[in-house]
């Protein structure tokens, strides 16, 4: 397994691809079961979101190691419309589709680490760590 | 990947086999809808045990097909949600509100049967 995995994001199939690769990169970076599986429900959440709002994007999964620790990087980027209030885009509930606006809030809550850096017309990234325990 | 649906008397058993793109999930909440009418039935249960992650679309799915089968007259239990897939769910801030769920397709069952013998008072 490489260090870095790239996953381009341009249907509803590569969802289910990037999640998996996750699970397989965070296997393989140390974490249990039970991490790996919130891993991979964050990577399916900001993978969506891609799918959804910008149509085409990548996720870049990352091994990491800092301070003798090891941990997963993900990063989501997107050029698509970019996000109008971002600190709304975090609310519970909040959602400018039919959807149950848990993506983000949640994948925050499923990841240690998670930064959202988003303009209109400028596209959206979306940068989450776990730290194996 | 299409999902199988069996009848085992006047119910439809949903077993997912693998992982699911949002495509396939919406065409079973369509087939589950039509086959209740269909096939008169009374139950449903949908098995996840092969799912090993339950995001916040396929739990907004798995509630559609939940609450159209219950307009339709037949109640749904959802089985076999693994215990790291429910952990995520909770993390994520999802629940299942309204929804019966059970540990397997065996007590699933059990559930319906329950249920039907003590009326639609349990119902929901």
């Amino acid at each position: 397994m490489p260090d870095e995995v790239r996953v381009p994001v341009e249907c509803e199939t590569d969802i289910v691809v990037a999640r998996q690769k996750g699970r397989e990169l965070a296997a393989a970076s140390g974490f249990g079961r039970t991490e790996q599986t919130l891993i991979a429900t964050a990577i399916s959440e900001v993978a969506r979101n891609i799918v959804v709002h910008a149509q085409r994007g990548e996720i870049v999964l990352c091994a990491i190691e800092s301070k003798g620790r090891r941990g997963l990087k993900i990063v989501a980027r997107d050029q698509g419309p970019g996000i109008a209030d971002p600190e709304l885009a975090m609310r519970d509930g909040y959602s400018t589709t039919n959807s149950l606006g848990v993506g983000l809030p949640g994948a925050r809550r499923l990841m240690d680490e998670f930064e959202l850096e988003s303009k209109p017309g400028q596209g959206t990234t979306v940068t989450m760590r776990k730290w194996v325990r | 990947m299409p999902v199988p649906i069996l009848k085992q008397g006047d119910v439809l058993i949903a077993s997912i086999q693998a992982a699911l793109t949002d495509h396939d999930l919406l065409t079973l909440r369509d087939e589950l809808a039509d086959r209740v009418g269909r096939l008169r039935a009374h139950g449903v249960i949908v098995d996840v045990t092969a799912l090993d992650v339950l995001d916040s679309f396929a739990t907004r799915t798995l509630l559609g097909i939940a609450y159209t089968a219950r307009l339709r007259g037949a109640e749904t239990v959802v089985v076999g949600i693994q215990p790291e897939v429910a952990f995520a769910m909770v993390q994520l801030g999802l629940s299942f509100e309204g929804v019966a769920t059970a540990l397997d397709l065996e007590e699933g069952l059990e559930l319906l049967r329950a249920r039907s013998q003590g009326g639609r008072d349990h119902a929901g």
